[in-house]
């Protein structure tokens, strides 16, 4: 058995306001290294919102979450995005790179701020990263110049930049035509079969999710049996 | 390769040129105007201040004290309560008494060129009109050391009175209401009653009317005749090597000789402040050119900010700290600023070059004087400096607002 990546214990995260909002309720959960999971469940269960807090990108109102064996609770701001900086990579709905930067800009800018790699190497790898993806014709052209598809793909290459342990995918082929969706989530499932990297994705796919080991579907901020 | 940060930046600025262009010459232009307008009247405060000096002793000792003379025995028991009935003080002849000895000593001091005078009021007579004059006795072989009123002689020189002890210099205004010319006699009488006859052997003129009509010239000596004030001078006036030290010299001098010692610093005080005033006066409006130029930066960054919520959401997420964030538009504000500075100096050379070609005529002078223009180090690091700091200043909201986005806000936004 794999050792556990993450685990979430009674995690919840609640909107405060006049009426405080519970976006995601008493969730326990382990991912395991290597796992693919699919996250699923109608609009507004909360499944993008676990995403969230499972990705360090948002913390919990209540529960605790485990990554690597270490609680998160106590981490700052700064230790979050360094952990997601070097742990984790995200691909987001569509659309979410940096229009000013061109493909391989934007795969290189996690390489860059984490410094780990020299400018040499740090180019030699997004180029790699982009041609696996094939993609190596589009380096040097910016967002606006490519096709969805393309800038999925190229959002893919940035989430893998620092070699992350999870890769985290929020409706990745959300935006996509049949065909770039088919080719994203080709993408998804050869980076945890061959790479064997933990993927989770929220999708609302139900191919998409059938494709994956595991599917824990959310109603109302709660795993559903 | 460039530096992640500063590079994004960069990229944010080139993005927009156009409203990046704008900001830029708000900033530039501003910067231009501020080193153009505090340049100029640098200058003529300089000038002024320059004038001044050149016209006027740096220091004047007056036959005056600033205290009243305590008597001896209050000398004696300072802090006693002392009463004295019917002091009759003795009847001194006015003046700087030993003003020789104190000449003496003035000339121990290095930097320092000092000549006696005496001046008093008197009257010509000539031709049926009576005009009143100021006399100033003077030692014609020093005063060329301390004034500059042989610079103005038109007819003969300051030396042809130490030829002639008998001669007068006077006015062109003068000359011109009594007709006189040199060579010509005129009568002066002195409030004393004492007349004599001098011949004129020279006339000067300063273009201040007044002044060309009352002050006339004459030997030392026989100004004190005619006043009967024998070996003794009602002012000597000092000419410093270094005119700012004029304060702390005019301190040493007066506690020395106990004669009250101006300084130029405290006779102009009123203008000094004057001074002090309109540079106040200058600096914020020439500075509020530049709180609106930074009012476009402010613009610009902000623009920035809104615009990019998402991709600061996407670095953030990808592990950008909230102080990347902040420093990435705060390097804009300072790119902006140094890019404004670094053009807006150089324009505003071009504009201070261009003023100083400008000659015009000072009302009441025959001279043609160029714009007097300050071409002072300080000038371009005061532009430079304020320019900068109200650009990074500009920055600094709008980058704490962009290093306070939250991810998840705009991610959920986004993804509903």
């Amino acid at each position: 058995m794999s050792a556990v990546l993450l685990k979430a214990e009674r995690l919840t995260r609640t909107l405060p306001g006049e009426v405080p909002v519970t976006l995601v309720r008493d969730v326990d959960l382990e991912i395991r290294e290597g796992e693919f999971i699919a996250i699923t469940g109608p609009s507004g269960s909360g499944k993008s919102s676990l995403l969230y807090l499972l990705g360090l990108l948002d913390q919990p109102s209540g529960g605790k979450l485990w990554m690597d064996g270490k609680e998160t609770s106590g981490f700052s701001e700064n230790v979050l995005a360094d952990t997601r900086l070097s742990r984790l990579g995200f691909v987001f709905q569509a659309n979410f790179l940096l229009p000013e930067f061109t493909a391989l800009e934007n795969v290189l800018l996690p390489m860059r701020r984490l410094g780990r790699l020299t400018a040499g190497e740090a180019e030699a790898r997004a180029r790699r990263l982009l041609s696996d993806l094939g993609l190596e014709e589009q380096a040097g052209k910016l967002p606006h110049q490519m096709s969805g598809g393309q800038n999925q793909r190229v959002a893919i290459a940035r989430a893998l930049a620092n070699d992350p342990a999870l890769v985290f995918g929020d409706e990745p082929t959300g935006n996509l035509d049949t065909r770039s969706s088919a080719m994203v989530q080709g993408i998804l499932k050869d980076l945890s079969r061959k790479k064997g990297r933990t993927v989770i994705v929220v999708t609302h796919d139900p191919d998409f999710a059938a494709q994956c080991d595991r599917i824990i579907r959310i109603v109302d901020g709660k795993i559903a049996a | 390769m460039m530096p992640v940060l500063p590079g994004i930046a960069l990229r944010h600025l080139l993005a927009r040129k156009r409203q990046t262009l704008v900001s830029l010459f708000g900033i530039m232009l501003g910067t231009a105007f501020f080193l153009g307008i505090s340049a100029l009247m640098q200058g003529s405060e300089a000038d002024f201040i320059h004038r001044l000096i050149d016209n006027s002793p740096h220091i004047t000792i007056e036959d005056e004290f600033r205290n009243p003379h305590l008597q001896p025995v209050a000398q004696l028991y300072p802090g006693a309560v002392i009463q004295m009935h019917r002091v009759k003080p003795e009847t001194e002849t006015r003046g700087i008494r030993g003003y020789k000895q104190a000449l003496d000593y003035l000339r121990t001091m290095p930097g320092l060129r000092a000549s006696p005078l005496m001046q008093g009021q008197g009257l010509v007579s000539f031709a049926g009109k009576d005009e009143a004059l100021s006399l100033n006795g003077i030692i014609p072989q020093d005063i060329d050391r301390v004034s500059t009123i042989g610079s103005y002689m038109t007819v003969g020189t300051i030396q042809d009175l130490a030829a002639n002890p008998d001669g007068i210099i006077i006015g062109s205004e003068l000359a011109r209401l009594l007709s006189l010319e040199r060579g010509e006699s005129i009568t002066v009488s002195a409030t004393t009653g004492q007349r004599r006859v001098f011949k004129i052997v020279g006339i000067f003129h300063t273009g201040r009317a007044s002044y060309d009509q009352s002050q006339v010239f004459l030997a030392l000596k026989r100004v004190q005749a005619l006043l009967n004030r024998p070996n003794r001078a009602n002012s000597i006036i000092v000419k410093l090597d270094d005119p700012y030290a004029a304060h702390d010299t005019a301190g040493r001098i007066e506690t020395r000789l106990g004669y009250k010692s101006v300084s130029w610093q405290e006779a102009s005080e009123d203008m000094m402040s004057a001074l002090a005033l309109r540079n106040i006066i200058m600096y914020s409006v020439v500075s509020a050119v530049l709180v609106v130029a930074a009012f476009g930066i402010y613009n610009v960054i902000s623009t920035v900010v809104m615009e990019k919520q998402r991709d600061i959401a996407i670095l953030k997420s990808m592990g950008f700290h909230a102080g990347d964030i902040q420093s990435i538009f705060l390097t804009e504000g300072l790119l902006l600023g140094a890019l404004g500075c670094g053009l807006g100096l150089p324009l505003g050379m071009a504009i201070m070059y261009g003023l100083g070609l400008l000659h015009f005529k000072f009302p009441g002078t025959s001279q043609v004087t160029p714009m007097p223009i300050d071409w002072g180090w300080h000038q371009f690091v005061i532009a430079g400096g304020f320019a900068f700091l109200a650009a990074v200043g500009a920055a600094v909201l709008p980058a704490r607002r962009a290093a306070r986005v939250r991810p998840v806000d705009i991610l959920r936004g986004a993804g509903a």
